[in-house]
């Protein structure tokens, strides 16, 4: 399963990206997200210490949830991105947009 | 679903060979994205061996191809099963031309927004060849637009 969703305090949803996000399953974080944004929660961090590999599909259904959850007053944040996928947000000047953090510890640590 | 054709490897004219293109690698893939990873990967694993800098196979070669075939596959064809992109690849130690060439009408490559613009940073689309842009050394399209080739060199 790419992506694993769990609950910390503070009403924090932490999924973890295992693998990749790519055209082929940026539809089911989406999913997933939205059906947690209908549930009630508001504040989310992505994970992707495990994640190898973001399309620009995948960059793509960031940005859209990014404007989402801040639409319903809520925060998204995202840490562990390794070097190439930080080169990808910072090319495409992505890291402006997110509040991103070197670990995941960090980002709960933020909220 | 798995790429199911088998790439074909062939020696390249000398000519060729004096640009640094040493070997040609060709697949056809039809219009599906789930196999646009296998595609990608096969390219890779061919190159490798050969390439000076391993790290442009993993990262600028894999994005780069990587987005170009889902443009062929999602913009180029449509998701239409009866088209297919064709993949030719030129490499050798110093140099990789890879050339991606879809079905479609082509679209007019000099019109592309800029996806950093502060007015287009919260679009979900518009990245992939931008970059295409960014990780390769030259980026050449054919007149109609459904053929676009990326140049990568190391020394």
């Amino acid at each position: 399963m790419a992506f694993n969703a769990r609950k910390q305090p503070g009403g924090i949803l932490v999924i973890e990206v295992d693998g990749q996000l790519i055209v082929g399953n940026r539809q089911e974080l989406k999913q997933l997200v939205l059906d947690a944004l209908e549930a009630g929660d508001r504040k989310f961090l992505i994970d992707f210490t495990k994640t190898g590999f973001i399309d620009s599909s995948g960059l793509g259904v960031l940005v859209s949830l990014s404007k989402k959850i801040r639409d319903e007053g809520g925060d998204l944040r995202l840490a562990g991105l390794n070097e190439d996928l930080k080169t990808l947000f910072e090319l495409t000047k992505l890291d402006t947009l997110f509040a991103i953090t070197d670990s995941a510890q960090q980002a709960l640590a933020a909220f | 679903m798995r790429l199911a054709v088998q790439p074909q490897l062939s020696a390249l004219d000398p000519r060729l060979a004096a640009e640094g293109l040493e070997a040609e690698l060709r697949l056809t893939l039809p219009s599906d994205v789930g196999l646009v990873e296998d595609a990608v990967n096969v390219v890779a694993r061919h190159l490798e061996a050969s390439f000076v800098d391993r790290h442009t196979i993993r990262f600028n070669l894999r994005v780069a191809l990587g987005e170009a075939l889902l443009n062929a596959i999602l913009y180029g064809n449509c998701e239409d099963d009866a088209k297919g992109v064709a993949v030719r690849v030129l490499f050798g130690r110093h140099a990789i031309e890879m050339e991606v060439t879809d079905e479609g009408g082509g679209f007019d490559y000099r019109c592309v927004p800029d996806p950093t613009l502060p007015a287009n940073r919260l679009r979900p689309c518009g990245r992939g060849l931008f970059l295409i842009r960014q990780l390769v050394d030259e980026v050449r399209f054919n007149d109609a637009g459904n053929s676009i080739c990326m140049i990568l060199r190391r020394t």
